[in-house]
């Protein structure tokens, strides 16, 4: 008897190996982003507690610095949805 | 505000979210990466995108065209309100990049960012994703539609509604059609088959095309606007500094190996450029359409308006976003080497 004949849950089919695949690659390629966001908050934050005359430099400058990093979590959020929509 | 009020307040709101989940949800949400074709005129097909980026561009013309018309040195209304407007942008771009080249970069930087705001709250609109034509499921030329609900009509205009107040609530109904994309043509229609045969005499299998869709869901819009603001960040370099000089930002023969390289690196980021800022703005504002669909789907009413408010400050920071790295990456191919060494020593001395 095969292993999937005892435990018949265990069967996955193509289109759940599918929407597995969009879920992880949603879920692994967003953490590193938001970390990063959030350490560089972080440092936003001490740098204007420090000098709160510099706000406008130093929030122009973190803005940037969160558009690079979350572009990394888009392109995640893009492969998911070709995985998960297009294939 | 008073303990009665308080409770009074959230009662209301769950007993909002209860009658949303319960009679107003939609069907499952169809979500289509690719814009789709509503209309073809000769050999070209018009997009749903398309129509909506005219409708933007009249918009913004005609804007500018009424707080343009009598204009007083001391500005008023509509006057005013553009010179608030285009102020900001210039400011931010003059604080950026120096007097000089600000002036230089302000008219591209400005049409960026008033095109892609525009174009993102458009898509906020209640017209926009939900008006569309009705076509059945099936084969269509060379294009099978799996995927849809349940509509009444076929044909002509449509709205999708958030599920039409149903009672007894009940969950709404939608197709889909789990076969794999490229299944044969006949397992398809078997399964389609399969699908439809308990439905009623007047109801069909079908799914909506929207006729008006956000701009920038299309990847085909924001890579025109990622290769247009590269190609003024060259045109940019190259004008300031002559083509031989620019060039030998990439090419650094004199730097040795080490210059070399890092020149070659330089010259593949900038076309990694190209791709991130493709993909930033259109998962951004893709990401956010397809939110709205699930949200409608699971829980309507009140979420709703949490997602709204994120899409109306998702399209603004995205603008701002798209035209200050514009700006960002004009200034780094302006200025060339021994000029930003030479700033450094400035500062590091003072």
């Amino acid at each position: 008897m095969d292993l999937i004949d005892l435990f018949p849950l265990l069967a996955i089919s193509d289109i759940g190996m599918k929407y597995i695949a969009a879920g992880l690659a949603m879920g692994l390629g967003g953490a590193a982003p938001a970390i990063a966001i959030g350490i560089l908050t972080g440092k936003a934050m001490e740098a204007l507690g420090r000098n709160p005359e510099a706000q406008p430099v130093i929030t122009t400058n973190m803005i940037l610095g969160i558009a690079f990093a979350e572009a990394i979590a888009i392109y995640a959020l893009v492969v998911a949805v070709m995985i998960g929509f297009v294939f | 505000m008073s303990k009665l009020r308080l409770i009074l307040i959230i009662v209301g709101v769950f007993a909002l979210m209860l009658v949303g989940f319960l009679s107003l949800r939609s069907a499952r949400p169809v979500v289509e990466l690719a814009a789709e074709t509503v209309v073809t005129v000769g050999p070209v097909p018009v997009t749903n995108t398309m129509i909506t980026s005219w409708i933007v561009i009249v918009l913004l013309i005609g804007f500018f065209f009424l707080a343009t018309r009598k204009m007083s040195v001391v500005p008023r209304g509509l006057q005013n309100f553009g010179e608030m407007i285009l102020e900001a942008l210039f400011n931010l771009a003059v604080g950026t990049a120096g007097e000089k080249h600000g002036r230089r970069f302000f008219p591209v930087v400005a049409t960026i960012f008033l095109f892609v705001v525009t174009s993102n709250w458009l898509g906020l609109f209640p017209v926009v994703a939900t008006v569309g034509k009705v076509v059945e499921l099936g084969s269509h030329g060379d294009k099978f539609h799996a995927e849809g609900a349940v509509f009444n009509e076929v044909g002509g205009i449509n709205v999708i509604m958030p599920g039409v107040p149903s009672w007894p609530p009940h969950e709404p109904e939608s197709i889909f059609l789990e076969v794999p994309d490229d299944a044969p043509l006949e397992e398809k229609e078997a399964a389609l088959h399969e699908a439809t045969a308990d439905l009623k005499e007047d109801e069909k299998a079908a799914v909506l095309i929207p006729f008006f869709r956000s701009v920038n869901t299309d990847l085909n819009a924001t890579l025109a606007l990622a290769i247009m603001s590269a190609i003024f960040v060259e045109f940019w370099g190259i004008s300031t500094m002559g083509f031989f000089r620019y060039a030998g930002k990439f090419f650094n023969f004199k730097g040795g190996l080490v210059g070399l390289f890092v020149g070659v690196l330089e010259l593949i980021a900038e076309f990694a450029r190209l791709l991130s800022f493709t993909f930033r703005l259109f998962g951004n504002i893709f990401a956010g359409e397809m939110l709205f669909l699930v949200i409608l789907f699971l829980l309507p009413v009140v979420v709703l308006d949490f997602v709204y408010g994120l899409e109306l400050f998702v399209g603004l920071i995205q603008a701002y976003i798209f035209a200050m790295l514009t700006l960002v990456f004009g200034v780094i191919a302006v200025t060339s080497h021994e000029e930003s060494d030479a700033h450094e020593r400035e500062h590091q001395v003072s």
